[in-house]
């Protein structure tokens, strides 16, 4: 934990796009309250399927923090196939790398955006309401 | 930016005395204590003067201190080595589940070598009860290992009793008093131990130097073999700058110790006062039967690698018993022992005051946090689920 790099120090002090949303047209959260980390996205999808505005809450760790933030500027204005894409690899090489113990356990923020997505599809397909889908997540 | 230590549990700065009393000895009295020119002898008369004084200081006589490398190995000798030296007698051990891990995975260890080990629960407040010990004492119980006092809540465990229970039961007793060496009085007549443990760097000495005491006539084996240093128990050449920089912090560390500790208590009184102040904040460990120093609480919605990165960044060391800090990914053992949820064990801070801390820390650490915690709650998702 004495070992993150500066781009890491630099989102976990002030992240970007953190809080929550009213009228989220996704949701996802992954993680659990016994390994430390719980990440909780939010995204606003336009006519295009872009994501046009994202938001996150975490618990956790610098790292937690870190890769939530750095995944809501990555994902922003991608299309939603674009943002399926991106892994949780891509996303701790974009902050320049995590200490090694970290890439497994707090490094998830790219699940959370999938889940999000996940969440909106369900939705628009009719399967699931919003509730529903938040429900299936918490633990 | 001002810099304030409060991770006094995990180590503390060499006492200048000390490194006034150790120098010397790097470079003209540096001669092997074994050889028997003048210069070996300076060394060995000054690490016999060593362990003269360490032994006075805890009620021992000079023969009962044998020098180790540091709590971890004082540790490991005293318990495989009651092991390996009583093994025809029993094979059970006695510990505690809120243990360090230099006991725990030493305990461990022997489990893999055909013994059986009971590790003791303890209560919400992190303290051994004396009616569980009694209950798991079985006839080819050997040794009983539980520690003095928590390193992470302070908590201090009924060693008094435990002594008279294990002398009655005629089994041989271990105290961890790593943690509380030069925080309390530690008299091993008074706790009634056969074995103890301290390390120097705990109490203003050096790294990598410690004490396993042994009382006379413990049968014990060493783990170590390759001379006659120690008795035969820890051989090698001694650290012999290290004994002398041990003797010396003990006895700084002793001298005056109820007036030092009084203003260390009275800081860490208000700290605890402060942090108990911010809104589901709780304390950890028992509120009167822990060290003078000691502070650990569950800051609710908030995870304490966080905590620490965040007043690290304002210039304050702490610890934390969430699983980011501990290098695995259960957070604290003793915490999860004494029911704490993973919520608040991952939520836990630890604070230890030490004797150099003034009024103005307390005060710089209880301005800087309400504003971190607020800012960490505002970013959990689970301050916003409650």
């Amino acid at each position: 934990m004495n070992s993150y790099n500066e781009k890491v120090m630099d989102h976990f002090k002030n992240p970007r796009n953190v809080g929550s949303m009213d009228d989220a047209d996704g949701i996802g959260e992954v993680g659990n309250i016994s390994c430390g980390d719980i990440m909780r996205i939010y995204i606003k999808v336009d006519g295009e399927e872009r994501i046009a505005d994202i938001k996150f809450q975490t618990f956790g760790c610098g790292a937690a923090i870190a890769t939530s933030s750095m995944v809501t500027e990555m994902a922003k204005g991608k299309t939603l196939d674009e943002a399926l894409v991106m892994n949780n690899k891509d996303v701790a090489t974009s902050l320049e790398g995590l200490p090694p113990v970290k890439m497994h356990c707090s490094n998830l923020a790219a699940d959370a955006l999938h889940a999000a997505i996940k969440n909106y599809r369900e939705q628009k397909l009719g399967h699931k309401d919003m509730s529903d889908a938040a429900e299936a997540h918490t633990h | 930016m001002r810099r304030v230590y409060l991770d006094h549990a995990a180590t503390t700065p060499v006492h200048p005395e000390v490194i006034a009393a150790m120098l010397p000895h790097f470079h003209n009295s540096f001669g092997n204590p074994s050889s028997i020119h003048s210069f070996g002898r300076e060394s060995r008369q000054a690490v016999d003067e060593a362990r003269e004084k360490v032994a006075k200081i805890l009620g021992a006589t000079a023969r009962e201190i044998v020098f180790t490398s540091g709590g971890t190995e004082a540790d490991n000798l005293a318990i495989q080595g009651v092991a390996l030296a009583k093994k025809g007698q029993g094979r059970h051990i006695i510990t505690s589940q809120i243990e360090h891990h230099a006991v725990l995975d030493a305990c461990k260890y022997l489990e893999t070598q055909g013994f059986a080990v009971t590790y003791l629960p303890v209560n919400a407040e992190g303290q051994v009860q004396i009616a569980d010990v009694l209950a798991a004492i079985r006839p080819d119980t050997i040794l009983i290992t539980i520690m003095h006092a928590n390193n992470e809540t302070g908590a201090l465990q009924p060693i008094r009793e435990i002594g008279r229970l294990a002398k009655e039961h005629k089994i041989t007793f271990h105290t961890d008093a790593v943690q509380a060496v030069g925080s309390i009085p530690v008299n091993v007549d008074d706790l009634g131990v056969d074995l103890l443990s301290l390390s120097a760097h705990k109490f203003y000495g050096p790294k990598g130097i410690g004490v396993l005491y042994i009382r006379s006539g413990t049968k014990l084996k060493p783990l170590y073999h390759g001379g006659g240093q120690e008795r035969k128990l820890r051989p090698g050449t001694e650290n012999h700058v290290g004994v002398i920089g041990l003797a010396k912090a003990l006895e700084l560390a002793t001298t005056e110790m109820e007036s030092k500790q009084a203003k260390v208590r009275a800081l860490r009184d208000k700290l605890m006062g402060g942090l108990l102040a911010i809104p589901e904040v709780k304390l950890n460990g028992h509120p009167e039967e822990r060290l003078p120093g000691n502070v650990n609480v569950s800051i609710r919605y908030v995870e304490g690698e966080s905590l620490i990165l965040s007043l690290d960044m304002q210039g304050v060391a702490v610890s934390s018993g969430s699983a980011c800090t501990s290098g695995s990914l259960d957070p604290s053992h003793v915490l999860l022992a004494m029911g704490l949820s993973h919520g608040e064990a991952h939520g836990s801070l630890r604070l230890t005051l030490g004797q150099d801390n003034t009024e103005e820390d307390v005060d710089y650490v209880l301005g800087i946090l309400p504003p971190i915690v607020l800012r960490l709650r505002q970013m959990s998702p689970l301050y916003h689920k409650r």
